[in-house]
């Protein structure tokens, strides 16, 4: 092993078990280090790539990994272009810095929207290409050829019989003009690329090496947690810590802007010291209503203007109310319940504080925000973020607000100068907001007598995830486009069509939950499409491929694949669900058992367009703990107020998700395409719970339109 | 309160607070990182490791309970069941974030020490008490199988 002491001189003091590198340089396999070594003499063609001297190319990865795989694909695109062999490719975290590691989608660092490869897909291959162009000009002067007679095999350049490694020739690259306008390869030279190399992560995160932030030690730290307020919108009245003060190893109490924050030697003596708080708290602003009322508040404002903060007309074709008023109508209300995302790994962080700067480490899925965030909440100007490891995230991390980087920031603050990691519980994490909001739908349409859909008229009221956050600004005055994604543009077109979003209000925190908007609109779109296609006596696919017509010929090729996929031949029910997100495009048909009243979900079949593969192994698997994240909530998931504003969920025992015995069997299908890659961490999710309420609701005639399925008692 | 056991073979002794769990001890005390906090209730298995030879709950195990006894974390597991295990886990990239991971593999290993061959329901049922949150469950059930045929030669 290779142990970079002295990197960036900043991480002198960090205990050297938890900075061991996940693999030594010259190791023939791939891998990935915890932290990005010094440059130690490597060569450094650009922002994204260095190349040492052993040979080792490491892949500076702008976007957080939790699982998604980005280590691997933007590694791999890297590769593709160098030809390099895949064991002498490494990732690591890339620095913080907007300017080097924008998003291009965002125009700042961050992850999300299942954006990272799409975004990265040229910008990662355009990296690779030029440092392949230094390191075969470097080859030519050595071997004294034309740069054209020089090919490049598995990281090894040669010409007739000379040869030279990357790590040979680097030094000599480095004196290599930069080009322009590197050219990449055409995909018919692709040779990484659609193929399914194995991950960079997949050792380290099963023999417990892998480093989150949860794992890092530093010299002196104290470990912290906070006692958030029990009610969103209350605020610490008065406090007591006297009884927290005489814990053994508790060291101090402090009161921040996020409630009481206990510093102690180790976790269990902070926990315990959280516990011995006596806390009165002022809920003057506190939200009181329980969530059964505001539902009932939800459900007028979806189905009528007058009940909102604020009535959108987003779109309108056509004569909506005409066309209803005497015709067939049907007509359905969807209820879909606040949701927590809980990640394995619950919010934490650690930060060393100096006297003007500080180091942090943390799973920041939006490090722009959160390192400025930190520096303002800290008054200082240098902030250097290590983006760790994560366990999950699903949306938690990536927090317009930054609301954790700013109660670390609090905490250091409270405390001076020193190291302190920061530790929500799991209490902490399902009781403390940022929810998938909690949604009403409500949609009226009308059915010719040949069973056409002439009419759709859908109101959803829920409350906003932009607006109110430094990122209103990019709805330009419009409204929130998170309420409503996937309910727009709706694809099932009629001549009469109208969305209404009626805008929400209440103390409770709102947040993107894995698919965002389409977590509950692509269940009620294709829950009540197949209500009309069964009503107007229509096959399910058949009927949706007829509704589509010419111009979406993606989501008929992915439903088209997954009908041909599926085995419908069992005595079960089965339902079909398909859901364009994030660009991509996903089919999906369950099978589903009526276990004594209650939906057991057997198998599901998945065929998914998402342009090019780059790695079709991970597309599966996104597509395979997409469908488990989605039957999970679908089945099982609730955040509920009682009345008064109490959370009743705290921890998993009161939140159940799902377990192994409820999952089912996948079999994934990748439609083949020339198209740019799109994301795939997220379009997994949408459909599986259509797709069940749709095989139930055939099998057992009864429409599931209040979520969850299994409601706990 | 000195506590002293055997962690990885090895012993160690510990002067902490008796009620502290023995996931702390191993992560605050010893640093042995591998072994993670989910829930601190015994609901979701991260925090897995062998007490005595025995799968057991680090969160909801006070260090008081652990004098005498012989721990084992994901850094000591060894034996040809984990060797076959991680090996199955890793030929089918079955982790995602990964933070959960130590914890399946602890589970399934002691799964195939006391049966060699589980069928999908004798897995089902030793792996209920482990979340993955990302719902690796499809690779976790095949890697299992994979690693028995291994075992089986």
């Amino acid at each position: 092993m290779n142990i970079h002491t002295s990197r960036r001189g900043f991480l002198t003091g960090l205990i050297v078990a938890v900075a061991l590198p996940q693999l030594a340089r010259a190791e023939a396999r791939p891998g990935y280090f915890n932290e990005l070594p010094a440059l130690d003499g490597d060569w450094a063609p650009n922002a994204f790539i260095r190349v040492a001297p052993d040979n080792t190319v490491t892949v500076l990865i702008k976007h957080i990994e939790f699982g998604q795989g980005p280590y691997t694909g933007l590694t791999t695109l890297v590769a593709e272009e160098l030809d390099a062999d895949w064991g002498q490719m490494r990732a690591a975290a890339a620095p913080a810095d907007a300017e080097k590691y924008a998003n291009m989608a965002f125009g700042m660092q961050g992850t999300g929207g299942s954006s990272s490869m799409a975004n990265s897909f040229m910008q990662m291959r355009k990296a690779g290409a030029a440092a392949r162009a230094m390191l075969v000009a470097a080859a030519a002067e050595k071997f004294g050829v034309p740069a054209d007679q020089i090919t490049i095999e598995k990281g090894v350049l040669k010409a007739g019989d000379q040869s030279a490694s990357f790590g040979e020739l680097a030094e000599a690259a480095a004196s290599q003009t930069a080009p322009d306008d590197p050219q990449v390869k055409s995909p018919d030279q692709f040779r990484l690329i659609g193929t399914d190399l194995p991950k960079v992560d997949t050792k380290a995160k099963t023999d417990g090496q892998a480093e989150f932030s949860l794992d890092v030690y530093l010299d002196g730290m104290l470990t912290a947690v906070v006692a958030h307020p029990p009610k969103f919108g209350a605020t610490v009245a008065s406090v007591d810590d006297s009884a927290a003060l005489q814990v053994a190893g508790v060291q101090k109490v402090a009161q921040i802007p996020q409630g009481v924050a206990v510093y102690a030697d180790n976790t269990f003596a902070a926990l315990k010291g959280r516990a011995a708080l006596e806390i009165d708290w002022d809920d003057s602003s506190a939200e009181t209503r329980s969530t059964d009322q505001m539902i009932d508040q939800w459900t007028a404002a979806a189905r009528a203007t007058g009940h909102a903060a604020r009535d959108w007309e987003v779109e309108a074709t056509g004569d909506v109310d005409q066309a209803l008023s005497g015709a067939e109508m049907v007509e359905a209300t969807y209820v879909f319940p606040y949701l927590a995302h809980t990640p394995m790994e619950p919010l934490d962080g650690v930060i060393r504080l100096g006297d003007r700067e500080a180091d942090v480490w943390m799973g920041s899925q939006m490090q722009t925000g959160d390192v400025g965030t930190l520096a303002s909440t800290l008054g200082i100007q240098n902030v250097r973020l290590n983006t760790m490891l994560a366990g999950g995230s699903f949306g938690r991390r990536a927090q317009p607000d930054a609301h954790f980087a700013a109660e670390l920031g609090e905490v250091a603050k409270a405390h001076g100068p020193g190291a302190v990691k920061l530790l929500w519980t799991r209490e902490d994490d399902i009781q403390g907001g940022y929810y998938r909001p909690l949604t009403v739908h409500n949609i009226r349409a009308a059915l010719d007598a040949d069973g056409n859909i002439t009419a759709w008229d859908h109101g959803i009221a829920a409350q906003p995830i932009f607006i109110g956050t430094p990122f209103e600004g990019m709805l330009q005055g419009g409204p929130d486009f998170s309420a409503f994604e996937g309910a727009s543009e709706l694809r099932y077109t009629t001549a009469n069509h109208r969305l209404r979003w009626a805008q929400m209000e209440s103390p409770v925190t709102t947040l993107w939950w894995r698919s965002v908007g389409h977590s509950h609109t692509g269940f009620a779109v294709e829950c009540f499409v197949d209500e009309l296609l069964e009503k107007a006596g229509r096959d399910p696919i058949e009927g949706r491929l007829a509704l589509l017509g010419d111009d979406h010929p993606r989501e008929k090729g992915v439903l088209q694949r997954v009908a041909q996929m599926a085995d419908m031949s069992g005595d079960f029910g089965y339902g079909v669900a398909v859901v364009k997100s994030f660009d991509s495009y996903v089919a999906q048909i369950a099978e589903v058992e009526d276990r004594g009243g209650i939906p057991h979900v057997r198998r599901v079949w998945c065929a998914v367009d998402c342009g090019l593969a780059v790695n079709p192994n991970i597309v599966r698997a996104q597509m395979e703990g997409g469908i488990g994240y989605g039957l999970s909530a679908v089945l099982f998931s609730e955040i509920t107020l009682d009345q008064g504003g109490t959370i009743r969920q705290q921890n998993w025992d009161s939140y159940p998700i799902m377990r192994i015995p409820q999952m089912p069997a996948v079999e994934v299908e990748i439609v083949q395409s020339a198209e740019p890659p799109t994301g795939v961490g997220e379009p997994g999710t949408p459909p599986i719970g259509p797709a069940v309420a749709n095989a139930w609701r055939r099998m057992t005639g009864k429409a599931l339109r209040r979520l969850p399925i299994v409601p706990v008692a | 309160m000195t506590i002293s056991f055997t962690v990885n073979g090895q012993d160690r002794s510990v002067d902490v607070d008796p009620d502290t769990p023995l996931l702390w001890v191993l992560r605050d005390e010893l640093r042995l990182t591998g072994t993670k906090f989910g829930c601190g209730i015994a609901q979701c298995g991260a925090c897995t490791v062998y007490l005595n030879g025995m799968t057991r709950r680090s969160c909801v195990t006070p260090i008081s309970m652990v004098e005498g006894s012989d721990v084992t974390t994901i850094e000591g597991l060894s034996g040809p069941e984990a060797e076959a295990v991680q090996a199955a886990w890793t030929a089918i990239d079955v982790p995602q974030c990964g933070y959960c991971q130590s914890g399946q593999v602890m589970s399934a290993t002691a799964l195939l020490q006391q049966n060699g061959a589980p069928t999908d329901e004798d897995i089902d049922n030793a792996m209920a008490g482990n979340i993955c949150r990302c719902a690796t469950y499809v690779r976790i059930r095949q890697a299992i199988h994979d690693a028995a045929k291994t075992l089986e030669g």
